[in-house]
């Protein structure tokens, strides 16, 4: 079976119900994209196909032969990160890290199709991806960060006072 | 009684914090040699096992805890740097690897003693007890909250101080000049007229007998401590590179995936695999004694074929016990122990007794919370090789020396032939101190010969937890003729740690808290904050509920309760003013208050909700802490977003319930999260009161399911006794608004 896979294209040797995710993380190697939950829950599987973030933890192989998929690994070019992985470092998103290959991929998604999202913008397109560290209003300020593409990076002299600090 | 000082902790004749180890390690000729190999390369020197200088003056620190998020490593990095006066771009850290002389001796002392602070006097001889005691357990353990407080202020900031000193005598004696006369400053010596970087000096200084009593630097001084640092994990986390133990591959290595017996305790009686064996890719079908894993060329193969695996398990008693019945068997178990005086004293101040007889009023109330689990991103996994008497295995731990112990014992093997590897963590929250999946793993491997990748489903990881376990909490108040308690009484079923979590800081003459055993068959573990997650959910009801029954404003109740405590009640206040405690508030809605010091670190959080239809709907968390000190202000502030989110997601909707001896839930489905739709505002405020530093993984944890069933009861009136919220139907008439707070 034929698939592309951040451009690249590839002939896996699969049964033809295994799940997409299961495929690039085993066969092709690329093992950014995570195993959270099976069943299309928690988004942590999210990979664009055809460009729509798609849980890709029940989705078939077969069902995705000659479309275009891109994985985490596949957004940034070779000059650096995307706008939107730079957006996370510049707020410091990530904790465990695990949800954050998935965040990043439905992030990219939703400013590809909507540069400046509202908050409820953001709720409905990022409410499928769950994040156990709980780094939702961070989530929120790198999405906005990106989409008004100051992205300067992580500044720590911006917020330092040894006394008392305000993070408001 | 004094606290458990440094000074306290160097008369133990010791250096470096986490130290006792590290005391026994820098002995010359002792361990040092036996560290070296892990952490020194080719051409260069190491000053102390927790830090090391190459010829290219680059530092590495040598921390002892694993990374699930939390950050600790970079912080931990922060402290060794300042004391060093290191340069920080120059600095990085390695993970200690899993053998004893980095085993984490002030955790288990924490743990054991549950933060009883010790006459200064009997420090020398507790300290030699308990490395003792944590070498015997092989702790190397992240929890706690312990990072900063711990191998922070006792082993990198010392261990730092002290390589500091080592090298600046070491160029004194190299340049024949006074130390008095040397400065140090991002990595380089200084007499003035020459400069040399602190490369120069290691060999020497590393043949010199560490201070014992490094000059540590006062808060002034400080240019990396209290100073945002960007996390040094992050960029591996945003382009898909992390590695976690998920990701960990080795050549030739097959999958596996399990099915443990449903009811915890039974064993496998049989096993039909004819069926699994014969599909395509299917290795074998390995039975565990208490699990069955299927053995394939895949993950995706593993799972269909472990579906067709029919296996009968032994009956076991526990199949006929439900979440109702260890709910009355914690009832009847507390009425007991009170009616035959076997509540096990935490606490008994005054005498309650006589309060009560002499109460005009008597107020009595019953909390109680459900297990819970972890549900950690990342599913149980662990990739394990055993070949020629050795094992090796890769996998995300909290205590990776632990496991590494475990293993060799399940495997009946030397512990020198076993190799932990430990990860990146996507989520450990106490689930990852557990070695039950890597010991599995480990055991497949053995049997097929192959190395394993065992990956546990969603449905595995959520039915085979050690939960935070079920409570119940019983409470009585004596009020006097104006409302005021006089006395509070306190019972619960089980005490895990810390010791002081159910204690209370209001003062209220007489009070008698105690705890009453009540085993059931439900494994249990620690969960973000222990036990504090539940007491603070119970203790602040609570009071929540005296201060309505005094008639009083719940904060200015709490807060007169806390006079001649003028750290507690800053956090409070501080809490009530940055929440908008007085603003005026819509129909539907509410504000609720809670306060819990919890390993270390002070926090008061403010909700405010609206509950409309019967929704709930969390509008905003205030939190404010004190840590003793910010050494990472931003890293600190994420910590309380996420410890207020893990607890929002635990009181909203956490419920893991028994029914036939076994778990009902098994997915996100039917064990809801927080998502970014129901996700509130959070603001963060840090007061550095500049007293002993705490911890902050979990101090914001215990705090938020209180502050949000105030705010309901605020709202509506109806008092939350039993977690999850979402089990009432809040579908009600509000109470006017100054009935409650006013």
């Amino acid at each position: 079976m034929k698939i592309s896979v951040n451009g690249q294209a590839h002939e896996v040797d699969v049964a033809p119900d295994t799940p997409l995710l299961w495929v690039v993380r085993e066969k092709l190697g690329l093992t950014g994209t995570k195993f959270g939950c099976g069943i299309a829950q928690c988004g942590a599987c999210t990979m664009h196909v055809n460009g729509s973030p798609t849980r890709t933890c029940m989705l078939p192989v077969a069902a995705v032969a000659g479309a275009e998929i891109t994985t985490i690994e596949g957004i940034g070019t070779e000059a650096g990160l995307h706008t939107v992985q730079e957006a996370w470092i510049a707020e410091q998103v990530p904790q465990c890290g695990y949800c954050q290959s998935g965040q990043i991929m439905s992030a990219v998604a939703l400013l590809d199709s909507n540069p400046n999202p509202t908050d409820d913008d953001i709720n409905q397109a990022m409410s499928g991806n769950v994040c156990r560290c709980g780094m939702y209003s961070r989530i929120r300020s790198a999405i906005k960060r990106a989409a008004s593409g100051d992205v300067a990076i992580y500044d720590p002299k911006a917020n330092q006072t040894p006394s008392e600090v305000n993070h408001g | 009684m004094g606290k458990w000082t440094r000074r306290g902790f160097i008369t133990a004749g010791v250096v470096g914090g986490v130290a006792l180890v590290v005391g026994v390690a820098i002995r010359p000729g002792n361990q040092n040699s036996k560290v070296a190999k892990y952490v020194s390369g080719d051409g260069e020197s190491l000053v102390n096992i927790w830090v090391k200088i190459d010829e290219s003056n680059h530092v590495t620190a040598i921390v002892p805890h694993s990374e699930m998020g939390q950050g600790a490593q970079t912080v931990l990095a922060q402290m060794l740097a300042d004391e060093l006066d290191a340069k920080w771009e120059d600095v990085s850290f390695i993970e200690a690897p899993a053998e004893d002389a980095y085993a984490n001796y002030p955790l288990g002392k924490g743990f054991i003693l549950g933060e009883t602070r010790l006459p200064e006097v009997l420090v020398g001889s507790v300290d030699g007890l308990f490395q003792t005691v944590a070498n015997a357990l092989h702790l190397q353990m992240t929890g706690g909250s312990y990072s900063i407080r711990g191998t922070g202020v006792y082993g990198m900031r010392v261990a730092g101080a002290a390589a500091r000193e080592m090298l600046l005598e070491a160029a004194a004696a190299e340049w024949s000049v006074p130390v008095a006369s040397l400065t140090a400053s991002e990595g380089f010596i200084s007499d003035g007229s020459q400069s040399a970087p602190y490369s120069a000096f290691a060999a020497a200084a590393g043949q010199l007998q560490p201070p014992y009593t490094p000059k540590l630097k006062s808060a002034d001084q400080f240019t990396i401590m209290g100073h945002d640092k960007p996390r040094l994990d992050i960029p591996a986390k945003v382009d898909g590179t992390a590695v976690f133990g998920i990701d960990a591959e080795v050549e030739g290595m097959v999958y596996a995936t399990v099915m443990a017996a449903p009811i915890f305790g039974a064993g496998v009686k049989s096993i039909e695999s004819n069926k699994a064996l014969a599909m395509p890719g299917v290795i074998d079908v390995v039975n565990l004694d208490d699990a069955v894993a299927v053995v394939a060329d895949s993950y995706w193969t593993a799972k269909k074929a472990l579906a067709e695996v029919q296996v009968e398990w032994q009956q076991v008693s526990a199949g006929a016990v439900d979440s109702d019945k260890i709910f009355a068997q914690f009832q009847a178990d507390i009425t007991e122990a009170i009616a035959e005086g076997n509540v096990k004293s935490d606490r008994d101040q005054g005498d309650s007794g006589a309060a009560f007889k002499a109460a005009n009023r008597v107020v009595g109330r019953e909390y109680r919370v459900p297990y819970l689990a972890h549900a950690c991103m990342e599913p149980m996994n662990a990739l394990a090789s055993v070949k020629d008497g050795v094992c090796e295995v890769w996998t995300g731990s909290q205590n990776p020396l632990g496991f590494k112990y475990d293993i060799a014992a399940a495997l009946e093997m030397d512990a020198d032939n076993v190799t932990v590897n430990n990860h990146t963590m996507g989520g450990g929250f106490g689930r990852r101190s557990t070695s039950d999946a890597a010991i599995q793993a480990a055991r497949i491997a053995r049997s097929v010969k192959l190395p394993v990748k065992l990956i546990w489903s969603r449905e595995e990881d959520i039915q085979h937890d050690t939960y935070r376990p079920a409570v119940i909490s019983r409470f009585r108040a004596a009020l006097d003729a104006s409302g005021q308690p006089t006395a509070w009484e306190n019972q619960y079923v089980d005490k895990h740690g810390p010791a002081e979590a159910p204690l209370i800081p209001y003062a209220i003459a007489n009070q008698s808290v105690g705890s009453v055993e009540s085993p059931t068959h439900v494994p249990f573990g620690a969960w973000r904050s222990v036990d504090h997650s539940q007491h603070g959910f119970f203790t602040e009801s609570f009071m929540d509920e005296l201060a309505v029954e005094a008639g009083q404003d719940p904060f200015e109740f709490r807060l007169l309760k806390l006079k001649g405590q003028p750290r507690h009640s800053k956090v409070l206040a501080l809490a009530a003013e940055k929440g908008n405690w007085t603003a005026p508030l819509g129909e539907g809605q509410g504000r609720g208050i809670a306060f819990q010091e919890s390993f270390g670190s002070l926090v008061a959080e403010v909700v405010e909700v609206t509950v409309r239809d019967g929704q709930v709907k969390v509008d905003k968390v205030t939190v404010v802490v004190d840590p003793g000190f910010a050494v990472s202000p931003d890293g600190l502030t994420a910590q309380m977003e996420s410890g207020v989110i893990y607890g929002l997601t635990a009181a909203m909707y956490g419920e893991i319930s028994i029914q036939d001896g076994r778990v009902m839930q098994s997915n996100f489905d039917s064990y809801p999260m927080v998502r970014m739709d129901s996700a509130p505002v959070i603001e963060t405020h840090i007061v550095n009161s500049m007293e002993a530093w705490g911890g902050a993984g979990e101090p914001g944890t215990p705090g938020i399911a209180p502050a949000l069933t105030n705010a309901i009861y605020a709202a509506t009136g109806t008092r939350i006794r039993e977690l999850p919220v979402s089990k009432y139907d809040l579908n009600v008439d509000f109470v006017e608004q100054n009935n409650i707070s006013g």
